[in-house]
């Protein structure tokens, strides 16, 4: 059974379609000791970071996530109030992966503006062979986002958009993925898959 | 490498997809779910569902379409026709839609689009915009291009990246339905003065067509086009590889 955290951050819908295609049976929950019998855990999320680590704390799960044992992926918003420190309203997150999220810069190596939100498709370059298993390197993937990570050991995958960040965190059993698995057709269904088959 | 996108649009009425020309005469084009998988095995990077849906009944199938879509595509969609408050917003949302689009609601109530963006964030609203040439100047235009407003094209652009829109969609009445290609030099006037990710619609007739548009740079983000794809005179995956091979990036 695979746990999707509910903190009441509106649309889980993506995520809990994305599971009914893969065929696997989920559960939407905030309580701690489902969420701990649970094989695998997505912890999704749309918003403001500030909202959301609120959200998070009312729930009383913000002390549960970092001690969870089995794979944990988080979301677009899921994965950066996974890292340490989000400027997105000054916002202490819930330190998992030590990267802190800043906004994208709007002005990037090039002369142009870089338009954000990041809207679109982007490659991923990766390092992480067993969350790339089957996918082939610098595939594209969905991202929606204002936000986003730096770059330091734990980004098993990074994209360029004006700048270089973290598109794909990983510290031991948990994952962090900036972009839409959920909505990155059959690369997005792979990840999904090879992160399902993790024990 | 960032994407440039390739984003058929279905027209529902009733459920069904329908293509008009010129904003008239329409002619039923297929099931919805199965031209939206159909579409996204081809690779196509994103959908549009137009409800144009004249009755209370047609909108309440619309959203129990989106539902479906949502269930069977793994490709993003974004929804519009008809959506005028936070509350239709919500429904779409709720039902698994990606983004909503808005367009005569917004023009006649600009607030909406802050409203949405209070609720929903920037990135869940794309502006729609219809215009049509008079003397030359690009006037915004409503429900489905049948009246004039006072607004125009590049001011109206600007005021609603302010507002909190997330995406600019512009089409071109003048090139829609044509198939004499899109008007490219008001997409390079568009995206100088908006730093919001632009759409463009209207005028697709020939891969030809989407390479002239998506080679200008600044320029449009995404192409977005109906009847050339709803009647196979172009398939996504050969559009992608002459793309491709005119070193435009694409997600092949």
């Amino acid at each position: 059974m695979v746990g999707i955290i509910d903190y009441k951050t509106g649309n889980l819908k993506s995520v809990e379609n994305a599971l009914y295609r893969a065929g696997v049976e989920y559960t939407v929950t905030a309580d701690s000791m489902i969420l701990r019998s649970c094989s695998h855990i997505i912890l999704p999320g749309v918003g403001d970071a500030g909202w959301a680590m609120k959200r998070i704390a009312e729930t009383g799960i913000a002390e549960t996530i970092p001690t969870l044992t089995q794979p944990v992926m988080g979301i677009c918003l899921g994965m950066q109030i996974m890292c340490s420190y989000s400027e997105e309203g000054e916002t202490p997150c819930l330190g998992i992966f030590p990267n802190r999220i800043g906004r994208i810069p709007e002005k990037g190596a090039g002369p142009e503006r870089i338009k954000v939100p990041h809207i679109g498709w982007n490659s991923v370059r990766c390092s992480d062979r067993e969350l790339f298993d089957g996918i082939r390197q610098d595939e594209y993937f969905y991202f929606v986002h204002s936000y986003c990570a730096d770059v330091n050991e734990y980004a098993a995958g990074v994209t360029f958009y004006g700048t270089e960040f973290g598109s794909l965190l990983r510290r031991d059993n948990f994952i962090g993925c900036q972009f839409h698995p959920e909505k990155s057709g059959t690369a997005g269904e792979r990840l999904l898959e090879n992160f399902l088959k993790m024990k | 490498m960032y994407a440039k996108r390739i984003i058929p649009c279905l027209d529902i009425r009733d459920g069904k997809t329908v293509k008009g020309i010129n904003f008239k005469g329409i002619t039923s084009v297929g099931d919805p779910v199965e031209m939206a998988r159909r579409y996204s095995e081809q690779m196509a990077d994103e959908l549009v569902f137009l409800d144009i849906s004249a009755t209370l009944e047609g909108r309440k199938t619309f959203a129990s379409l989106v539902e479906r879509i949502s269930r069977e595509i793994n490709i993003p969609f974004t929804v519009g026709g008809g959506v005028s408050s936070v509350e239709d917003a919500d429904i779409l949302l709720q039902a698994g839609a990606d983004k909503i689009s808005i367009n005569s609601a917004a023009v006649k109530n600009p607030q909406l689009i802050c409203e949405l963006k209070e609720k929903f964030g920037s990135q869940f609203i794309v502006v729609a915009i219809d215009a049509k040439k008079v003397n030359g100047e690009y006037i915004v235009t409503t429900h489905g291009g049948s009246r004039f407003t006072e607004r125009k094209l590049y001011e109206w652009a600007v005021e609603a990246e302010k507002l909190g829109a997330g995406e600019i969609l512009f089409t071109s009445m003048d090139c829609d339905g044509t198939k004499q290609g899109y008007d490219c030099q008001a997409y390079t006037e568009l995206a100088r003065l908006v730093n919001i990710p632009i759409i463009a619609s209207g005028g697709a007739g020939s891969i030809d067509d989407i390479v002239e548009l998506l080679s200008h740079e600044p320029g449009a983000d995404a192409a977005l086009a109906a009847s050339i794809f709803h009647y196979g005179s172009v398939t996504i995956p050969e559009l992608k590889k002459v793309l491709k091979d005119k070193n435009i990036p694409v997600r092949i």
